[in-house]
């Protein structure tokens, strides 16, 4: 075989999530260094691309909490041949989605209008900013999802297992004290 | 693991699990059989102290071929009991997805995070999602109680606190309302509230929750994470190192 | 503090057993079970409240939350949909301005749906407070809306309202059969107890309910379990949708039933037994309770039975609440001794461990119809008609896309063809047999036989035509289920919303093969791991529909891929409500 492996071609995103997980992917520590001789990222918080382009792999934290995490989620969908819902927001709404009992329009209201302290509030309207979602959705309520790796935040050492199982094409098997959804 | 107990006179009946004879007594369950003999079937209502009821079905076994939940099943000799096949696990998993899927199972905000029993059974299974798009229902906690927290978001309505709180306690604090998928756990109070209940914190209905809806106040963290009950080893070694369950294990936090 | 409840309570002698029909009362006398009434009934009967509160949250017919003072139940049967249930719900709706689910703004009316009413010959069918309306039409909807208006007490609406119309459209022997009352007994007593249930036996006869356990030999279990104390239960409790046989028994055959109840009681040695009514039949109630009375005056109930020392039984009536979950037996049991309608855990069988964990025979209605007429004319007469394997005849309760809609008793073994031909059926689709529970039958089918050899049937026989789309029918099935889960078992209790779910999206045509894919994954978990006939059941005719109708699911589908389970722009409508935006950057384009 004489041609060089080609690199896959990686996409991440945070979208409802606190890049916890995006902390987690980089506490593989010097293990980065192989990951990067196998991969090369695109669009990603790390590499500060807007835009995600054809993609092998997308990774997703994060859930659904506004339209704009919407979009994301659907663009990396259309390029990525395939898709991980990477820590517990993304597989089930996790932490955000705990406001989903409560109606928006009295969140709206109580932060920017009627809350302790607030004077001469308003309801941000401009069209810049994302509308909220009436209800925040893990990521498989939108789009098809291949593989998901829970965890707040799934800990470094699953989510290197996961990358090279995946890269190395084997189907990620996590063991004892790797599936977490803590 | 024990010896089973032989049969005075006579070696005991035995089924088999898997390929192993598995010995049991007059009245014995698959389950309970099984779990005396070493081998470990995912359960979640399932309690030694209680009279099995099979609601979690997550012991689901096949008999001779036939499903049934081992907790109720009578251990019957002779019989071809499966409980590895992927079929079985698969069933195992759907069923542990459904209640991930019915109620708001925000681990990383439980504090019973580490020593919960459906987290420990999903992660023997490898359940890493729950598949269908999730119910989020609307559950109000209960903090009424000066010692005790009652978060009803976690209930997988095993009924255990009904069992205990009835036939230890003697107290009935809790029971079931409701149908269907609104079914839901209730206090004995007129208001609604646990604290106008007569429960104290050291009934045994305080330690039989398999996961994180009854919760001593105060007590959330004292058992670091990463040192709780099936951090160290899966369920499936803890639940037999643990036999038979003390009745007053101290619940972590 | 509550009303005085004194009144109610010393009518059921204070006894917890009661208590589903000590509930049923005080709804008609307040309209819900409010938190105060359900304490006071707990410290008066000894209960733990939570108790109480959790069999008034149980039944669909307890409210423990107030309701309009005119409670209007649409039965939400499939045939009721396919008769235009909807567009008079949605008129009665517009009337009182209130949402299904809701009590109007001055209490007045609340609106909702309620499982199949067993009117399905004569729906679209309604209940309000209870009592159950049938034809209904612009013109009754309208009559109604101006009584509630009006706050006419329901004492007060024309009668004719209320009819409720038998419609017998083919008669066998059973049907056909004269019947006086005490001829069955006396053949019994003639013979004697252990004759009488060897001529059980011999015939054959098999369970009507569905299940098809061979009675005699129900019988003989019980009678072989010891103790003195046994009992004799009706199962009465016909909420199977499509399924309407036993009102027609009930309302005209009453003797003959309670006759079958009689003989069984002195087959297997029982003093006491239960009719276990479904709450949908409160027409049924002055009848049975007037043929009750004229059995006693007439020795045929109470002591010395006929002059027979030591033969006494009686017979009381309770009244369900609205659980079709009550209709499998242990369920039912637990529903009489004053119990959430949860099944129990089986073996034991109520043979031994029944009513009060003594030994208990329960029968369908038409089952102890059947006995009845064994006791009186033999084994051999049952056995004259029907197959070797299904002896005598079958109470067919038909409805849907038929011109001659009605009870039809045909010998076991009769094709599936015949029936629809009988009953004016044209362009079949499909004959959905035994309720939802059943079997879906396609038109290539129909040559297949009613018998328990072949398609079993409990006594549903709902007719499509090829103008329905089968994937609204399948809905309807779902939606039942889910409504009429116990919530015991986790598959269950959460498949069945599951399927619900999934139906709802496939039907509106947003379902995608993923839908279509975890419709069968949950059909079949609930069918393999359900705690009860009910789960077990709950996907057959889904798991039919697949094999039979895979075109009627492709065709509906949005995608082959993965789409939003919910409505993208409806999800941002209230933050562009609040916000005041619709600009392009507010909404989500048509096709994402």
């Amino acid at each position: 075989m004489a041609a060089e492996k080609k690199k896959l071609r990686v996409a991440t995103a945070s979208l409802a999530g606190c890049f916890g997980c995006h902390m987690s992917l980089l506490d593989i520590d010097e293990r980065i260094v192989a990951l990067l001789e196998l991969v090369e990222l695109d669009r990603s918080p790390l590499t500060d691309l807007k835009h995600v382009r054809p993609c092998d792999l997308g990774i997703i934290e994060g859930g659904l909490c506004n339209a704009e995490n919407v979009h994301v989620l659907q663009a990396f969908r259309k390029n990525c041949k395939v898709l991980v819902a990477l820590g517990a927001c993304a597989v089930n709404g996790g932490l955000p989605a705990q406001r989903n009992h409560l109606d928006i329009r009295d969140c709206l209201q109580t932060v920017y209008l009627t809350g302790h302290g607030v004077r001469r509030g308003f309801i941000p309207n401009d069209p810049e900013l994302p509308l909220p979602l009436d209800k925040v959705h893990p990521l498989h309520d939108v789009v098809r999802i291949d593989y998901f790796l829970p965890g707040c935040p799934p800990p470094a050492d699953a989510i290197w297992q996961f990358l090279t199982d995946l890269i190395a094409g084997r189907t990620p098997q996590l063991g004892h004290g790797l599936i977490h959804y803590d | 693991m024990s010896e089973p107990t032989p049969a005075p006179g006579g070696t005991p009946p035995t089924f088999s699990l898997d390929g192993h004879d598995v010995p049991f007594e007059a009245g014995q369950t698959v389950l309970s059989a099984a779990l005396a003999a070493g081998h470990y079937i995912p359960h979640l209502c399932y309690h030694p102290e209680f009279a099995p009821h099979g609601s979690c079905r997550v012991c689901t076994v096949k008999v001779d071929g036939h499903p049934a939940a081992s907790c109720t099943a009578a251990a019957r000799a002779g019989t071809e009991v499966d409980s590895r096949s992927e079929e079985v696990l698969e069933m195992r998993r759907r069923l542990v997805q459904f209640l991930f899927t019915e109620g708001n199972h925000f681990c990383p905000s439980c504090e019973q995070s580490g020593s919960c029993m459906l987290q420990a059974v999903g992660y023997a299974l490898g359940v890493t999602n729950a598949h269908f798009s999730p119910l989020f229902p609307n559950r109000p906690v209960d903090a009424s109680h000066p010692d005790v927290l009652l978060d009803f978001n976690r209930c997988i309505l095993c009924e255990l606190c009904i069992r205990a709180s009835a036939e230890v306690d003697g107290k009935h604090v809790f029971d079931l309302s409701g149908r269907g998928i609104d079914k839901h756990l209730i206090v004995n109070a007129e208001s609604g509230r646990l604290a106008d209940t007569a429960l104290a914190v050291e009934d045994k209905a305080m330690s039989v929750c398999p996961v994180g809806v009854i919760l001593r106040k105060r007590r959330g963290f004292r058992v670091p994470i990463g040192e709780r009950r099936y951090d160290a080893a899966p369920i499936s070694v803890v639940a037999l190192q643990k036999r038979p369950r003390p009745s007053t294990a101290p619940r972590e936090g | 503090m509550p009303r005085d409840l004194s009144g109610i309570l010393a009518r059921h002698r204070n006894d917890p057993t009661r208590l589903v029909q000590i509930l049923r009362d005080v709804m008609e006398a307040d309209g819900w079970i409010s938190p105060p009434a359900i304490t006071a009934l707990a410290d008066a009967l000894g209960l733990p409240r939570a108790r109480v509160e959790g069999v008034a949250g149980f039944y669909a017919f307890f409210a423990t939350e107030p309701r309009g003072r005119y409670r209007v139940l649409f039965s939400d049967n499939i045939t009721d949909e396919m008769a235009g249930s909807a567009e008079l719900r949605q008129r009665l709706l517009d009337a009182f301005h209130v949402r299904l689910g809701e009590v109007s703004r001055d209490g007045l009316v609340s609106i909702d749906v309620t499982s199949c009413t067993g009117l399905c010959d004569q729906g679209p069918a309604l209940l309000v407070n209870g009592r159950a309306i049938a034809r209904l039409t612009h013109a009754r909807i309208g009559a109604i809306a101006a009584m509630i208006r009006g706050g006419a007490p329901l004492s007060e609406w024309p009668d004719n309202l209320f009819e409720v119309h038998e419609h017998v459209e083919r008669e066998d022997v059973v049907l056909a059969t004269p019947f006086a009352p005490g001829e069955a007994l006396d053949a019994a007593i003639a013979r004697g107890p252990e004759a009488t249930l060897g001529e059980v036996e011999r015939s054959l006869l098999r369970g009507r309910g569905g299940a098809g356990f061979p009675t005699g030999q129900k019988w003989r279990l019980c009678r072989a379990a010891p103790g003195r104390e046994r009992y004799v239960v009706c199962n009465a409790d016909e909420g199977e949708p499509g399924t309407f046989k036993d009102r027609l028994l009930l309302a005209r055959h009453a003797d003959l039933v309670l006759e079958g109840m009689t003989v069984a009681a002195f087959a297997v040695g029982a003093p006491k037994g239960f009719v276990y009514l479904r709450a949908e039949y409160p027409f049924l109630v002055p009848g049975l309770e007037a043929a009750l009375a004229r059995r006693r005056h007439e020795g045929l109930l109470g002591v010395r039975i006929r002059g027979v020392e030591g033969f006494d039984f009686d017979i009381e009536l309770h009244v369900g609440a609205g659980a079709y979950v009550c209709g499998e037996e242990s369920a039912l049991l637990e529903s009489l001794e004053g119990e959430r309608g949860i099944p129990r855990n089986r073996p034991p069988y109520p043979v031994t461990h029944g009513y009060l964990q003594k030994p208990t025979v329960v029968n369908n209605v038409e089952t102890l119809a059947k006995a009845a007429l064994v006791a009186r004319h033999g084994a051999d007469w049952l056995r004259a008609r029907g197959t070797a394997r299904s002896t005598g005849t079958k109470l067919l309760s038909v409805s849907g896309d038929v011109a001659r809609p009605g009870i039809y008793e045909y010998p076991f073994g009769v094709a599936v063809k015949q029936v629809l031909e009988d009953a004016g059926a044209r362009r079949v689709q499909a004959v959905q047999v035994g309720g939802p529970s059943g079997t879906l039958l396609a038109h290539n089918e129909l040559e297949r036989r009613i018998a328990f050899e072949d398609v079993p049937c409990a006594g549903a026989f709902m007719v499509f035509d090829e103008s329905r789309d089968m994937i609204d029918v399948l809905h309807n099935f779902a939606r039942f289920f889910a409504h009429e889960s116990c919530g015991f078992c986790t598959p269950c209790r959460v498949g069945t919303t599951l399927e619900r779910q999934m139906l709802a999206r496939v039907a509106c045509g947003k379902g995608t093969r993923k839908d279509v894919k975890d419709l069968g994954h949950v059909a079949r978990l609930m069918k393999a791991a359900s705690h009860c006939g009910l789960g077990m059941t709950a996907g057959n005719a889904l798991l039919d529909a697949f094999a039979k109708f895979k075109p009627s699911f492709d065709r509906r589908l949005a995608s082959l891929d993965v789409l939003p389970v919910f409505d993208l722009d409806e999800s941002l409508a209230e933050a562009r409500e609040v916000t005041g935006r619709d600009d392009v950057d507010a909404h989500f384009p048509e096709e994402p």
